[in-house]
């Protein structure tokens, strides 16, 4: 019966068939050459970009260097680049919340755009308030005002169970639309000419450092939001709902509650960010349609480089940080597109994001097809 | 080669024989030196507890897996499996635990589908074409259905046709019965009989020794990763099996212990529920749980069995019909408020996962999943959950690489293991575990009757929803029978046979089941 199986045609047919390679799956790596995986992806990156950077006809180590010293090479530059890391590192914190949640909220831009809204009506509707209590108020209604614009994501998510990914990016354009409404409108400074005045005088943070006090809470964060999330209740709530919402239910859990409050929290952060931004130098304490400035998807970025992990956020934001300061004064020094900036981003991200495989596996060289040859005959 | 016997001209005994298989994961090894032979026309049993590397090396048969050393000969050549393609083409079909079948399709496009048929467009043909491989081997599949509007016995019978029709003259089925009736079980069994007769080598795995007793010709055993003995079936028995699988005796039999019944916990009254698609799946159902009682459920899968559970822990709606705790009705009661009453439900789904637990997490944060939010402090009691995690690691023999271990990362059998682990930790009222053994070797297996024994002692009332009669025949006091959501019958299991319950969960008339019921 089985004529079709005999004759050495099927062995013949597959033993020259075996690749040269195999991937085998790693045992766990130690955090330290987790770290060795990572800094060597961002070096294959720099390389990349380096070559890509060469062919624009400037010397790759030039143009690094540049970027180095457009960091680093006084008070000034230093300054520039804690202004851009800032806004960058606390909202990259309040989207991992909705992460680990696995709630996609790339609606950060809106959210922070919002928060200033808010800080900016607060300041403007009490403005006969001392400094510190006016900076109180102005940072809880960002907080409520981003906030607010999270929570409608996930009132009608669990109530309708609409597709958060799309409600909270459409709402960006609301809340963009929002300023340049009250800038052409209600909030208008000048007649004839777009924009909102700059803020009084008692609403802007005061200076430490020569830098404003956004920097402080923008660390703190970085070490409440690790608490947060590892440590309490609420927090392991947010890793029962992110692993299975069915599981969540299970144990009790009020999914809907948890699910609201804490989009509404993740969006409070991106608030207090706008706040904090439009009572900043940064944004020359006025608020304008280019208050939020990508950083909302950036943020997305640089959360899931840092694999939600805060502290990695604040490595990463640093990265990126350093990148875009230093790349834009190289630019400016050479002569390049500012594109070239997005371009060394995105080699990072693909490289390490690309590293995942290699932490995960590895290749094997195999004994290939010839040694089993010899073996038949 | 070795032993190339041509009892049929050229064509080697041997189908296929493995020779010093190892295959790695990580630091564990899966597979260690693995001998193992199956002739033609022989049904060859493969047997071992969990994780003893049955299935990955069945993965490896398949083309799902590569081997790291050793050698596969099919028909005495050696050959190189590197992917499910080349499986096929070796002739080495796989009936996988989780059928892997397109719902929307019909029985015949699932068959063709995969064939790699000449021509653009699906004719009348294929139909005739795949009706004549199940007339061959007796299968009963109607080609012209979709699959799913079909039974899970005819899913299988289905799979089994489409690697037959790809040729398969090496057929491997991986624990096929876990999810049939008896009567379904026996059908199974005569294809693979016709199978054998007809020159095919069969290689079947399965936890259960009387089906392994009945249907094989002989019978590999694995135990942590090697393969420790080949033995004649007709020459051996269940407890020589079991020993040479666990590495020591096991007493098979399992206890009953007679506790006195105590006061009623659970009454449920004329109880109608929905599924989540609006149809009744449980229809007027009633039934009492008492203290020390082990209540047993049966039934075809998906016969409203997982509603049931979900609905008594409050997950699930009800239509109609109440549930009483110690007479109060627990309707309007949050899943929290009947943790904190007593009541648990563990429901083991196929994957094993889905509910229950989190996957990512550890061992220790699924230990506080029901009772993390007690106290009034704002932070997590890790310390209290880490305790417990270890206490129960140790007393179920939890095989893992630490507490911090993510549960995803574990064997199946040692995730339900976490699991009933930490229900039965919390030493509920009522205890209600769906499929608790499901897939879980014989060791395991009784540790898990053992500790649900010590919950009916303890005067906790056991809501036992399970598959293998034979279990629930030893170890539940009454046998509820559930068929299409009904109750055909609530029986004292130990006046009922398995062919009587049997006959219950597909019922046969009215008058058969109060006559069962009596």
């Amino acid at each position: 019966m089985p004529d079709n199986l005999n004759g050495g045609g099927i062995s013949a047919q597959f033993r020259a068939k075996e690749p040269p390679f195999r991937v085998v799956k790693r045992a766990e790596l130690p955090l330290e050459k987790l770290i060795l995986f990572y800094v060597i992806s961002v070096l294959v990156a720099v390389v990349i970009g380096g070559l890509f950077i060469a062919l624009n006809g400037v010397n790759p180590f030039l143009y690094f260097k540049e970027v180095f010293s457009g960091c680093f090479r006084s008070g000034v530059a230093f300054r520039g680049l804690v202004r851009i890391i800032v806004p960058l590192l606390m909202v990259s914190l309040g989207v991992i919340l909705a992460f680990k949640m696995r709630y996609w909220n790339i609606g950060a831009e809106g959210q922070l755009i919002m928060g200033a809204v808010f800080a900016t009506w607060a300041s403007r509707a009490f403005p006969g308030l001392p400094t510190p209590i006016m900076l109180i108020v102005m940072a809880v209604a960002g907080i409520i005002g981003g906030g607010i614009w999270g929570l409608i994501t996930a009132f009608f998510k669990c109530r309708f169970n609409t597709n958060e990914t799309l409600f909270t990016l459409m709402l960006n354009y609301v809340a963009f639309y929002i300023v340049d409404y009250l800038r052409n409108g209600p909030w208008q400074a000048d007649p004839g000419f777009p924009g909102i005045g700059r803020l009084a005088a008692n609403s802007r943070l005061p200076q430490i450092f020569r830098l404003d006090i956004s920097w402080i809470v923008a660390i703190v964060l970085v070490f409440f939001i690790y608490i947060y999330l590892k440590y309490t209740k609420q927090g392991y709530e947010i890793a029962v709902v992110g692993d299975s919402i069915s599981t969540a239910r299970y144990a009790g859990m009020n999914v809907n509650r948890i699910m609201q409050r804490t989009m509404f929290l993740s969006a409070g952060i991106c608030g207090l960010a706008g706040m904090l931004k439009v009572s900043g130098v940064v944004s020359n304490y006025t608020l304008d349609t280019g208050i939020a400035s990508g950083v909302g998807f950036t943020a997305i970025s640089v959360a899931w480089l840092a694999k939600l992990n805060p502290f990695g956020v604040f490595v990463v934001s640093f990265l990126f940080g350093v990148l875009e300061k230093g790349c834009s004064v190289a630019e400016s020094t050479f002569h390049l597109s500012a594109a070239i900036t997005q371009i060394l981003q995105g080699l990072i991200l693909f490289t390490i994001l690309g590293s995942d495989f290699f932490i995960r596996y590895k290749l094997q060289l195999t004994r290939g097809g010839r040694k089993l040859n010899e073996h038949n005959n | 080669m070795t032993e190339t016997v041509n009892a049929k001209g050229s064509v080697p005994d041997v189908a296929i024989e493995l020779k010093g298989i190892t295959k790695k994961f990580g630091t564990v090894v899966a597979n260690n030196n693995i001998d193992l032979s199956v002739r033609r026309g022989e049904i060859l049993a493969l047997l071992g507890e969990n994780g003893s590397g049955k299935t990955t090396l069945m993965n490896m048969l398949s083309g799902i897996y590569r081997p790291d050393s050793g050698s596969v000969f099919i028909d005495g050549k050696r050959v190189v499996i590197n992917s499910p393609e080349d499986a096929k083409k070796l002739g080495i079909g796989m009936i996988h635990q989780h059928f892997k079948l397109v719902e929307v399709l019909t029985a015949a496009d699932n068959i063709v589908m995969g064939a790699e048929e000449r021509g653009v467009f699906l004719t009348r043909k294929r139909f005739e074409k795949t009706r004549e491989i199940c007339k061959k081997y007796g299968l009963n599949v109607d080609m012209e259905k979709y699959v799913y509007n079909m039974s899970v016995s005819e899913k299988q019978s289905l799979e089994i046709a489409k690697v037959l029709y790809y040729g398969a003259k090496i057929l491997i089925l991986d624990e096929p019965t876990a999810v049939l009736t008896p009567q379904e079980t026996k059908h199974l069994f005569e294809i693979l009989r016709s199978m054998r007769d007809q020159g095919c080598a069969i290689i079947i795995i399965t936890h259960k020794l009387n089906e392994v007793l009945e249907i094989s010709d002989r019978v590999t055993i694995l135990r942590k990763g090697e393969s420790v003995a080949t033995v004649e079936t007709r020459n051996t028995n269940a407890n020589e099996l079991t020993e040479l699988m666990v590495g020591r005796k096991v007493s098979l039999a399992i206890e009953r212990p007679k506790v006195k019944v105590g006061a009623n916990l659970l009454h449920v009254h004329h109880l109608t529920i929905e599924n989540s698609d609006g149809i009744e799946v449980i229809k007027n159902v009633s039934f009492d749980l008492n203290e020390g009682e082990i209540l047993g459920v049966a039934g075809i899968a998906g016969s409203g069995q997982k509603e049931l559970c979900e609905a008594i822990a409050g997950l699930h709606p009800i239509k109609k019909g109440a549930i009483l705790y110690k007479d109060e009705n627990i309707e309007r009661r949050t899943p929290r408020e009947l943790i904190n009453l007593g009541i648990s439900m563990s429901f083991i789904p196929e994957d094993r996962l889905g509910m229950g637990l989190a996957a990512s997490l550890d061992i220790t944060d699924n230990m506080m999943l029901k009772n993390y939010a007690r106290g009034k402090s704002p932070f997590v009691d890790r310390k209290t959950a880490g305790e417990t995690a270890k206490r129960i690691v140790k007393s179920l023999d939890i095989v893992t690489p630490s507490i911090n271990t993510p549960v995803r990362r574990l064997s199946g059998g040692n995730v339900q293991k976490v699991l009933l682990g930490r229900e039965i930790d919390a030493s509920p009222k009522v205890l209600i575990t769906a499929y608790p053994v499901r897939g879980l070797d014989i060791n395991s297996s009784y540790t898990i009757y053992n500790l649900l024994n010590t919950q009916k002692q303890n005067g906790a009332g056991v809501l036992f929803i399970g598959e293998d009669l034979d279990v629930m025949l030893e170890l539940c006091d009454r046998i509820m029978v559930l068929c299409h959501g009904r109750v055909s019958g609530i029986v004292k299991a130990s006046e009922v046979t398995k062919e009587q319950l049997g006959l219950m969960m597909t019922r046969l008339s009215e008058s058969e089941v109060e006559k069962n019921a009596g």
